[in-house]
């Protein structure tokens, strides 16, 4: 079974109490239709469980045959920079449909980040190593495609509807409490 | 289900079209590392597909010294399509004609569909099998076996400055 080769870290972005019971890691790209179609089901999974889970996304971008994954994947980061990491997540999955560059400064400036920054960001690829040591420690813990989940360090098999994932946290919720 | 070449065989030689009009040979790797995927056909969805996957891993894969081919029966033309709509950096090569005679030699070949075996192999610098892996069909590998097994590999890079060194004490 594959397991998490790198461990979440404080580098991670992270959206939920470090404290949560459950830890569950996306590896994703934000041109990937799957990846836009699990988002919902994160977010869902995020209110059912609420303080009992955090989530961490990593970068996965197959680049070469998404060529709108990198720009995303920067002005994710770009917006981390400003503390506005998980809002740009969100609006970009939630616009994959028409994502485009145009697009990204356009939620960028809903953002009220400077679009100047961004072009920058994107331009000289500021973010490149961050996005590729994401990539490179997904390839290392064995994610084949996008996107690939963790439940607390354990490959989430099968699919990502949300009873699917559901029953993995679950699952994982469950081994824990007799330690308790 | 097949039963594919172990490590410590020779690797059996083989000389495939790679474009309509040119041929790639084992022995045009040898004092390289080369890593041999076999893959059932082209044309598999996106964001699961074993050959885009690798196509991304490239560097990692030379940084360790290994170069990568991929190998199914499908036909030249039909690799030039797949590897132009992918972006593919790397060559793959048509087990077309006759069909699957290399996947055969490398136990590699699935005579129920008439398709490769999902199977990977390392060639080291000798033209040996170092390691090798065979996946279920369904399943895209990864790519984190590969690395592993490379990392237990001597370092190629490490030899050659060591052989420099030693020729021009300081």
């Amino acid at each position: 079974m594959s397991t998490l080769k790198v461990p979440v870290s404080p580098r991670d972005h992270r959206r939920g109490g470090p404290n949560a019971a459950v830890t569950l890691v996306e590896y994703g790209d934000y041109q990937c239709p799957y990846c836009a179609a699990a988002h919902p089901v994160v977010r869902f999974l995020e209110s059912r469980f609420g303080p009992a889970l955090s989530v961490v996304f990593r970068h996965f971008p197959l680049v070469e045959v998404h060529p709108l994954a990198a720009p995303a994947a920067e002005a994710a980061e770009y917006a981390g920079d400003h503390g506005r990491f998980w809002e740009m997540h969100d609006a970009i999955f939630s616009n994959n449909n028409r994502l485009s560059t145009q697009l990204l400064f356009a939620l960028a400036g809903t953002l009220q980040l400077s679009q100047m920054g961004l072009r920058d960001s994107i331009a000289r690829s500021l973010h490149a190593d961050r996005i590729r040591e994401d990539f490179i420690g997904g390839i290392r813990s064995g994610v084949n495609g996008t996107p690939t989940f963790f439940v607390n360090g354990v490959r989430h098999q099968g699919g990502f509807s949300a009873p699917e994932l559901a029953a993995s946290i679950q699952d994982e919720m469950g081994a824990l409490a007799p330690a308790r | 289900m097949a039963t594919i070449l172990a490590s410590g065989t020779k690797a059996p030689a083989f000389t495939l079209r790679v474009t309509p009009d040119q041929t790639l040979s084992l022995s045009e790797f040898a004092g390289r590392r080369l890593i041999l995927a076999f893959y059932p056909a082209d044309w598999s969805p996106v964001c699961g597909d074993q050959m885009t996957l690798y196509n991304h891993v490239l560097t990692e894969f030379r940084k360790k010294g290994a170069d990568l081919v991929g190998i199914s029966v499908d036909g030249p033309w039909c690799h030039q399509a797949f590897a132009r709509d992918r972006n593919l950096h790397f060559p793959l090569l048509a087990d077309f004609h006759p069909k699957g005679e290399v996947s055969r030699a490398y136990g590699a070949y699935r005579d129920d569909v008439g398709e490769s075996a999902r199977a990977l192999f390392i060639i080291d610098q000798h033209g040996m099998i170092a390691w090798s892996h065979l996946s279920p069909v369904a399943v895209n590998p990864g790519a984190d076996g590969i690395l592993d097994a490379l990392d237990q590999m001597p370092n190629l890079e490490q030899n050659h400055v060591d052989a420099q060194s030693s020729r021009q004490p300081a």
